[in-house]
């Protein structure tokens, strides 16, 4: 069954971004499965929609290490449960 | 699939709006505690509380992680004591003694608050009732985070007017007993009328007689969440303005419906209900006044404001009924004022009084709440404010409270400071010619008619 998380990265826009973020879901066997991105007022938002059914680690600490690599990019980075989105904006 | 436009907007509101669940509240059976002796009855409710909550504090954490909603609040609520202690305390002292135990068992849970030291007492009192009601001052003295209630009246059965005329006193009595801390003990009391079984809410949180062993109920919040969506329509009709807050009420109480779905699940616990409230807090941009502004208002308290919040309250049901399996609770705006930095503001301003916020009261839970009044305010008035707020709640068949703080040596000018989610407030002036004959009548005013509505 699919564990689908939603990761969001927000922050001034620098080289390298989805890369490091990628790189640390591919190690973590966190399937990738969509991806779209926008710039709303000078920033860069970034949304990845993400498979978790395989990964070794639970959400808690897939959102604390994102966290963590958030801050040594300079940008904020959430993983949360689909759920919340889902609930809230579809009836 | 969820769209980014959406993901983001609800990270908006959890991040710039103040969008949190304001509660997760437990409530406990403690009926099946009842001993007739009373260092036993206290070792078992402290052993049932500590059983029953041990994982809330870090289920509520885990939710708030994985889901990226903040939880503010994780509480208790218990059966009320009155009941559970009857057979073991002879005494006032007596009831205290569990006041401390409970105190002591939600700090070891971990839980902010914990309500239902408390008494249903809207017809008459028992032996027991009239006790725990003199135990309150020195029980909410010497704990910490233990909350009381006390059912005065519904509609139903009238108002008990010999125990509101006694919380007067009680009521004074809290004051002097903490007024080196700005008379706080009364923040943690409050006195309704049609009190629910089901409120998540502090300080009115108790476990009812009606409900099953133990219970999740979540309380919502998001004033900021309406008052946000209510800039994009200025200038818009009534239609436009009624759907917006509508569409919001129902977005914020789908997130407190999944929270409390989940924690039901996780922690093994029957669902009870989503409390629609919204709740406001002292931090800039959580206020329910604000709304009440950006629906046309220069201050709460300006003349439109009773339709205001009328309008306001309805369509925050209307949308949030659709959004949760069950409702209960209090639902429906509360309009505290030390919480709520747009009330603090509109006191200050004169546009607010305590006549205002009673009319305020008719349209929309709860009651008259936090409000600070001069130290030296008689038990006497005190206990007629009571009536009045509980009159409006028993006639139209709906809840409401009062949490006055008669704050010890401070006057009209001052400010009291609470401190937390119980903010400051300004002394508000009270009406000061007497109801004495009236509340010291004895005796219960009696259940009003259901025909002849008018």
């Amino acid at each position: 069954m699919m564990k689908k998380t939603i990761i969001t990265v927000v922050g001034k826009d620098t080289v390298g971004i989805i890369a490091k973020v990628c790189t640390y879901l591919a190690e973590n066997k966190i399937n990738i499965l969509d991806i779209s991105q926008t710039i709303v007022d000078d920033y860069f938002n970034m949304m990845m929609i993400a498979d978790m059914s395989k990964a070794v680690k639970s959400v808690s600490e897939v959102s604390d290490n994102l966290d963590k690599l958030g801050e040594e990019i300079g940008v904020i980075i959430r993983c949360q449960r689909e759920e919340i989105f889902n609930s809230m904006h579809r009836v | 699939m969820i769209n980014i436009n959406e993901v983001l907007e609800t990270n908006k509101m959890i991040e710039k709006e103040n969008l949190d669940v304001r509660t997760i509240t437990l409530g406990i059976s403690l009926l099946d505690c009842i001993d007739s002796d009373l260092d036993r009855l206290n070792d078992k409710i402290y052993n049932k509380i500590t059983k029953v909550a041990k994982d809330l504090v870090a289920v509520g954490e885990q939710i708030e992680k994985e889901f990226g909603i903040p939880i503010v609040n994780k509480r208790i609520s218990v059966t009320p004591i009155a009941l559970v202690g009857g057979s073991a305390c002879k005494a006032s002292e007596d009831f205290v003694t569990i006041a401390k135990t409970l105190d002591r068992a939600r700090k070891d849970v971990g839980v902010n608050f914990l309500g239902g030291y408390s008494a249903l007492v809207s017809k008459g009192m028992t032996k027991a009732d009239e006790l725990l009601l003199r135990s309150i001052p020195q029980a909410l003295a010497q704990t910490e985070l233990v909350c009381s209630s006390v059912n005065l009246g519904s509609t139903k059965t009238g108002i008990d007017m010999d125990a509101v005329r006694l919380m007067g006193d009680i009521i004074k009595e809290t004051a002097e007993l903490t007024k080196d801390q700005d008379s706080i003990g009364c923040s943690k009391l409050v006195v309704f009328c049609n009190a629910p079984d089901d409120n998540p809410f502090m300080a009115g949180a108790f476990h009812g007689v009606t409900e099953a062993d133990a219970i999740i109920n979540v309380g919502v919040s998001g004033p900021g969440v309406v008052k946000n969506a209510l800039e994009s329509v200025r200038g818009e009709t009534f239609e436009v303005l009624c759907e917006t807050i509508k569409k919001t009420a129902f977005k914020v109480t789908r997130v407190g419906q999944l929270v409390a779905q989940e924690a039901s699940k996780r922690l093994g616990i029957p669902f009870g209900i989503v409390d629609l409230s919204l709740a406001p807090t002292p931090a800039i941009g959580d206020s329910v006044a604000d709304i009440l502004c950006e629906i046309g208002l220069e201050y709460a308290g300006a003349p439109g404001t009773t339709a205001a919040l009328a309008l306001l309250n309805d369509q925050v049901k209307k949308g949030g009924v659709m959004a949760s399996s069950y409702v209960g609770g209090l639902s429906g705006a509360f309009i505290p004022v030390s919480e709520d930095q747009g009330m603090i503001d509109a006191v200050n301003a004169g546009a607010l009084t305590i006549e205002k916020l009673e009319a305020m009261t008719c349209v929309c839970s709860v009651g008259l709440d936090m409000i600070a009044i001069p130290g030296d305010t008689k038990p006497t008035t005190i206990a007629g404010i009571i009536a009045d707020e509980l009159a409006i709640g028993m006639i139209n068949q709906k809840t409401t409270a009062v949490r006055i703080i008669p704050v010890i040596g401070k006057t009209v000018g001052d400010s009291a400071e609470f401190g937390g989610l119980l903010g400051h407030a300004p002394i508000m002036p009270v009406n000061q010619f007497s109801c004495d004959a009236f509340v010291n009548r004895g005796g219960r005013i009696p259940a009003p008619i259901h025909s002849f509505k008018n």
